[in-house]
């Protein structure tokens, strides 16, 4: 490894699809292309919007594995920590009715983020206290969630409101890039911006290379003072918290209700980006854009009546992809070296 | 095994006992906060499992899948492998085992049912060997690889039984036209269905037969042939089973194709003995209840057969207790999820009830990460 911020292969690629994307988006959106062409279909400001909408939560929950397996905490529960942060910020929002829209709102998003906090933290304790095997510590915490969330939730209960768009000034009357990037709801944006603040965290802070020596290296790190355990504790409640947000987005602000089980796989899709991102932000921004795009491509065929490729096909897309990715097809993906290993200091028990 | 003692058996009980108690009182707790009536759950519960000679069968009719698919991940756990795939293989032994069901129409039943059932065996074993021979060429890790399986081969039965759009989308190739927008395949033929050992109402099936016998077979192949051997070894110790001349690589294969026939397994006698048919929607939490039970069965075959014997009973008295005592039986997830817990962390057992840990005790559950 010559720079901890060298993109891998396999996260440029990622990044690239992205890029290619909205470049080709721009392209064929300002050409005087006829609205029923195959290209409108598949870059057409309404097909990229919806890919923006499916990506959200999926960045979201590729954010919340990193920061949990770049300390070294395997993390396969994103599925739970965002079911929960669902439910918990529905909740929190059908009690809240009868407040103004914008506080019941916000409180029903520190209710999502707080459930994830716990569920990270309950993930972590497991894996670090009790040294549970991380990735059954994982199934449980999707199976809990699962069944916890079906079990309370009461099908009467119905949230008034969601979150609605905001244009920012100048950049929203930007054609095409307007469009897409800067006329939505405030949880699309923060991600977005997280993406960002994570990569500095992880490449360019004290905090950031702490965590990830915790994860490559954690003898070495402890040697030099760093409290490893401290560190996997920390990140992995802040990526319960990351994964809770990306619930509390599915809920307040993109289908206003929860539904039992809605995350619906996203936490898995989540992973996938994160492994196809090579457990690097903005590689794993562009997977989960990719994989974002399956779905919103889906729809836009769907509504322009192309039926000769089967849904179930384009679904696969992602899962696909992930596999050749992890096999090494297309430059071996990394993930950090003590992964899944718990760490004893000196002269405990191991 | 061959240093039978009722000291070491007591040991091995106990950890998944006190697991499974836990887990009942964490969720009696629950209940009693959410407001609901836990005494009057479990008593409805108890009774809907065994109170009456239908709770039986349902309790019977729903052992065999769980056997099977717990099974099928001690297998791979033996191997130092989890298979977080069986709800995959489940989905692809069902497809398969459909397919002979509804496409042979002239053939006894004595040669019918058979040939379906391996035909699922034979849909699990080829999708469990796909995560096998990718570790063992790529080093692409088990876990996520069965992870993505799963959904491939949800989206792929999808596909087969789609009933087609109203814009005039293809239908899948096993959609049944006489049931027009409903997504399923046609019944298998009578030739193909697993006979009854008891009838309507209690349509409990052979299939119980063969997932009891498949425990002894088990049994034997992981503690008395050298395969099984080779197989514990690599489980325990990969790298001393490399210099020990074990072909490391075959093993892991073979591991992996033997968890995938088991589960593929399951999916056919489902398939065969109870529903008849397949429907996107069968299937469920097959693949995760499986990780459960192999590790409240500590791995062991005969464990598993009794871990899977309690979470059907759990499984079919689900019903009665939402009926008596109005408490959503959605609840004996989260006390699946709670036994799951406990029994993969006997630290926490052994901190609550303060057991100290006995040295010759070994880990039950293998330790993984994706480097691999």
């Amino acid at each position: 490894m010559s720079s901890p911020t060298r993109f891998k292969k396999t996260s440029l690629i990622a990044l690239g699809i992205a890029i290619v994307l909205i470049i080709v988006g721009v392209i064929v959106n300002l050409l005087p292309i006829p609205d029923d062409s195959m290209w409108r279909v598949l870059f057409g400001v309404s097909t990229l919007n919806f890919t923006l909408r499916a990506t959200i939560p999926l960045a979201l929950g590729a954010m919340a594995g990193i920061l949990c397996e770049r300390t070294g905490i395997i993390n396969i529960g994103i599925e739970g920590m965002m079911l929960a942060g669902a439910y918990a910020g529905f909740v929190a929002k059908v009690a809240t009715n009868s407040w103004p829209l914008m506080p019941s709102l916000l409180f029903g998003v520190a209710a999502a983020l707080l459930a994830g906090a716990a569920m990270g933290y309950i993930h972590a304790l497991f894996s670090i206290k009790f040294k549970m095997d991380q990735i059954i510590s994982g199934t449980f915490l999707i199976l809990l969630a699962g069944g916890l969330t079906a079990y309370l939730f009461n099908p009467d209960m119905v949230a008034e409101g969601k979150f609605s768009p905001i244009a920012i000034p100048v950049l929203s009357k930007i054609p095409v890039i307007g469009d897409i990037f800067f006329n939505n709801p405030p949880i699309t944006y923060t991600a977005l911006i997280l993406v960002a603040v994570l990569h500095v965290a992880l490449f360019h802070t004290k905090w950031g290379l702490r965590s990830r020596a915790a994860g490559e290296h954690p003898r070495a790190a402890d040697t030099v003072g760093i409290n490893v355990n401290f560190y996997r504790y920390m990140n992995t409640t802040l990526g319960g918290m990351v994964a809770g947000l990306a619930g509390g987005f599915l809920v307040l602000e993109a289908v206003g209700q929860f539904q039992e089980g809605m995350t619906a796989g996203r936490g898995f899709i989540s992973l996938a980006a994160m492994i196809f991102g090579n457990w690097m932000p903005f590689g794993a921004l562009g997977a989960a854009t990719l994989f974002g795009y399956t779905q919103g491509v889906q729809n836009a065929l769907l509504l322009a009546g192309v039926v000769n490729i089967p849904r179930h096909f384009i679904s696969m897309l992602p899962y696909v992809v992930t596999i050749i990715a992890v096999a090494g097809f297309v430059g071996r993906v990394r993930p950090p070296a003590a992964e899944g290993k718990v760490y004893e200091t000196e002269g405990s028990s191991e | 095994m061959g240093n039978f003692s009722l000291r070491r058996l007591f040991r091995s009980l106990l950890i998944p006992l006190l697991a499974v108690f836990s887990a009942l009182i964490v969720g009696a707790i629950i209940m009693w906060l959410a407001g609901d009536n836990p005494v009057a759950a479990y008593k409805g519960l108890f009774q809907g499992a065994f109170g009456s000679a239908r709770g039986w069968a349902t309790t019977i009719r729903k052992w065999s899948p769980l056997l099977l698919t717990g099974l099928s991940v001690a297998i791979a756990f033996q191997a130092g492998l989890f298979n977080i795939g069986a709800s995959g293989q489940f989905m692809m032994g069902t497809i398969f085992s459909v397919w002979v069901g509804i496409n042979f129409t002239d053939m006894p039943a004595i040669i019918h049912v058979p040939l379906a059932i391996s035909a699922g065996i034979l849909g699990g074993l080829l999708w469990g060997a796909v995560p096998g021979i990718l570790k063992v060429t790529t080093g692409a890790h088990e876990v996520i690889t069965t992870i993505m399986l799963n959904y491939i081969a949800a989206l792929f039965a999808g596909w087969t039984v789609y009933a087609g759009g109203s814009q005039g989308q293809k239908p899948g190739p096993l959609w049944d036209p006489a049931a027009k927008a409903i997504s399923q395949t046609p019944p298998v033929v009578d030739s193909a269905r697993i006979p009854f050992i008891f009838g309507p109402p209690y349509r409990v099936h052979w299939g119980i037969a063969l997932a009891i016998i498949t425990i002894f077979v088990m049994a034997w192949l992981i503690y008395k042939t050298t395969i099984g051997f080779e197989l514990r070894t690599v489980g325990q110790n990969f790298k001393a089973s490399k210099y020990a001349g074990i072909r490391v690589g075959w093993t892991i294969i073979l591991a992996m194709m033997l968890a995938g026939a088991l589960a593929g397994m399951a999916g056919a006698i489902e398939t065969l003995g109870v529903n008849f048919k397949f429907a996107p929607e069968f299937g469920g939490s097959v693949g995760f209840d499986g990780i459960t039970v192999a590790l409240l069965g500590q791995t062991n075959p005969f464990g598993v057969g009794l871990a899977a014997f309690f979470m059907a009973s759990l499984a079919a008295g689900g019903a009665k207790m939402q009926f008596d005592s109005g408490v959503s039986s959605d609840i004996i997830q989260v006390i699946n999820a709670l036994m799951l817990a406990f029994v993969a962390a006997p630290a926490i057992i052994r901190y609550i009830y303060r057991i100290r840990k006995a040295p010759e005790e070994a880990e039950t559950t293998p330790k993984i990460s994706w480097g691999g």
